[in-house]
């Protein structure tokens, strides 16, 4: 083979992707030409559930797969079907959630409590519980909200929440299970009262008036990891290079993402009907950060992260937060192992050697030793 | 009906499908019940799934892989207040294709807990094998309809080359199969092009 050919010859990689605004770090990879700078041709899919994210990618379908990060930890833990160790060698986003209630029960919210600021933890929080308990003297039937996935920081989130205002999600609350893309739909039907999900979908239901945005998960979690690069254990052994090679493409891509100078074509790749499907509107919330809140639009700051730094490394006290959530949610006894199991998973070996090459370097001699939950920051 | 407790060993297992796709689920209904399966209920949308399914409370669900609430199934697992019978994905540990080639197929299963496992897996197997036929008919209708549609298009574009250009008939259709063959691509594409353009230039109907 000549060298001339040689160089047009990409090595293929396809990756799964839901329907969130949170996949736009592979998705630009692959359409922005960041990994054919890196000699790959990345594949696209994208799935109707996690389930079929997490199979396709356990059986091999996919190589590397847009993934929740706590699904890796359940993989872990055996409670996956598969028995197949998943690793997360790269976060792809942070924040990008928010919590969405029907217009009904945010009136509801702001009749129990006349002071409620949407975005406010606290006070959404106490707003929620006297709607609960106001529900629960007229007899009506309990609240129903969904979220992504058992295994999601969407259900952690939601349930921290609730818990530290003193709802009970396990009683006080139903907690069911609905893609993404079904949320805006149930909830304009009267099906669910409220979500936790990824944007656009937080914003598409305001926008169409069906949906009130009381807190984002910025405000629940700063900084808080969400999505993660998420490849099978062998498959990351097998294909070291090409796993650097992805990640060099990746942390680019992040870069390029967080850059506000391209946030009009981020936009419009991120709309178009192939990736989201919605309206430009709808993917510019949350980039922008300015979202459509229950009283009104306001600057959120951190609300969705690309970054291409720090931010892509998952924090050993970020990993040890969410196993913690299984377990106080019943998902998951933790073994005493649970600290070496989680470096394994998140371990930045690749990743670094893939920074190195872009001029990043990481460092976590700063790192917090405990998530900073809205709750435990220092007021 | 009156259900008796699970023993995993029944005759009349309670079989659920999950599929937006009714042709496809009448299929495999009709599959399930050839093998002597009576107790079989389709669901077709997604309203109140969670209810229907308590409902129903099926032993075995057959769910399609295109099928967004393969997580709201899922979630039966984990939340064993919402049902009396905890569910879980089917994979026979002692046969690792099993489900490899189920979800290749587009189909997954989920069982009851304590359900033997060789009964699910004739179901299953048969389930599979059933998604691939209709895969594979629809194909071919597929297949079928774009050559139709395709020999249409070649007779218009045939009729405007004559036309345009004082072509005979053969001559015509040579002369789009050489372009075809030139540009690497199908005589139905070619042939849509020669009907788009003139339709631009002479604001023919499209």
């Amino acid at each position: 083979m000549s060298d001339a050919s040689q160089r047009v010859v990409h090595e293929r990689i396809r990756i799964g992707f839901m329907p969130l605004l949170d996949a736009a770090v592979p998705v630009i990879a692959a359409r922005a030409g960041f990994a054919r700078r890196q000699g790959l041709e990345i594949e696209l899919v994208r799935e109707t559930s996690w389930a079929n994210v997490r199979d396709r990618l356990a059986i091999g379908h996919f190589d590397a797969a847009h993934l929740l990060a706590p699904l890796p930890i359940a993989a872990a833990f055996g409670l996956t079907p598969y028995d197949v160790p998943l690793l997360a060698p790269m976060v792809l986003a942070s924040g990008g959630n928010a919590i969405t209630v029907s217009r009904k029960v945010w009136e509801a919210m702001r009749a129990a409590d006349p002071n409620v600021v949407a975005n406010d933890p606290v006070s959404t929080g106490r707003a929620l519980r006297g709607a609960i308990e106001a529900r629960r003297e007229r007899g009506d039937p309990q609240l129903a909200f969904v979220v992504v996935h058992p295994f999601s920081s969407h259900n952690y989130e939601l349930r921290y929440w609730l818990a530290a205002a003193g709802i009970d999600p396990e009683r006080d609350i139903a907690i069911a299970i609905l893609p993404p893309p079904y949320m805006g739909d149930a909830l304009a039907a009267g099906r669910i009262d409220g979500f936790c999900v990824g944007d656009p979908w937080n914003s598409r239901a305001a926008r169409l008036g069906h949906g009130a945005v009381i807190l984002t998960k910025p405000a629940i979690w700063p900084r808080s990891p969400d999505k993660v690069l998420g490849v099978r254990a062998d498959w990351a052994e097998a294909n070291h290079h090409l796993l650097c090679r992805l990640l060099a493409a990746l942390l680019d891509s992040a870069r390029w993402c967080a850059d506000p100078v391209n946030r009009d074509i981020l936009v419009s790749i991120m709309s178009d009907e192939s990736v989201l499907g919605v309206d430009p509107q709808d993917v510019l919330a949350a980039l922008s950060g300015r979202m459509p809140l229950a009283d009104g639009e306001r600057l959120v700051p951190g609300m969705l992260e690309f970054e291409a730094g720090e931010a892509n490394r998952m924090r050993a006290a970020d990993a040890r937060f969410y196993a913690e959530q299984m377990q106080r949610w019943g998902q998951v006894a933790l073994p005493e192992d649970t600290a070496s199991r989680l470096a394994r998973i998140f371990a930045t070996e690749a990743l670094e050697q893939a920074a190195l090459g872009l001029g990043l370097s990481f460092d976590a001699s700063a790192d917090p030793v405990e998530a900073r939950l809205f709750d435990r920051l220092p007021r | 009906m009156p259900r008796e407790p699970q023993t995993g060993d029944r005759q009349d297992l309670a079989i659920l499908v999950i599929d937006e796709d009714e042709i496809r689920a009448s299929i495999i209904e009709e599959g399930l019940r050839e093998a002597g399966h009576n107790h079989v209920a389709v669901l077709a949308d997604m309203r109140n799934l969670l209810g229907r399914i308590e409902a129903i409370a099926p032993d075995v669900i057959v769910i399609d892989l295109g099928n967004p609430n393969r997580d709201l199934v899922e979630h039966l697992s984990h939340v064993s207040r919402a049902v009396s019978r905890p569910v879980a994905m089917f994979v026979d540990q002692s046969d690792a294709g099993v489900m490899e080639a189920a979800i290749s197929a587009g189909v997954s299963a989920y069982v009851v807990d304590g359900l033997r496992k060789d009964r699910v897996k004739a179901i299953l197997d048969m389930a599979v094998a059933r998604f691939q036929a209709y895969s594979n008919l629809r194909e071919e209708l597929e297949s079928t309809r774009r050559a139709l549609e395709d020999r249409k298009l070649i007779d218009r574009a045939k009729a405007i080359l004559m036309k345009l250009r004082g072509l005979g008939e053969e001559e015509a259709y040579h002369l789009m199969r050489r372009t075809a063959m030139r540009e690497n691509r199908r005589m139905g594409d070619i042939a849509r092009s020669v009907v788009s353009t003139a339709n631009l230039i002479t604001g023919g109907e499209e």
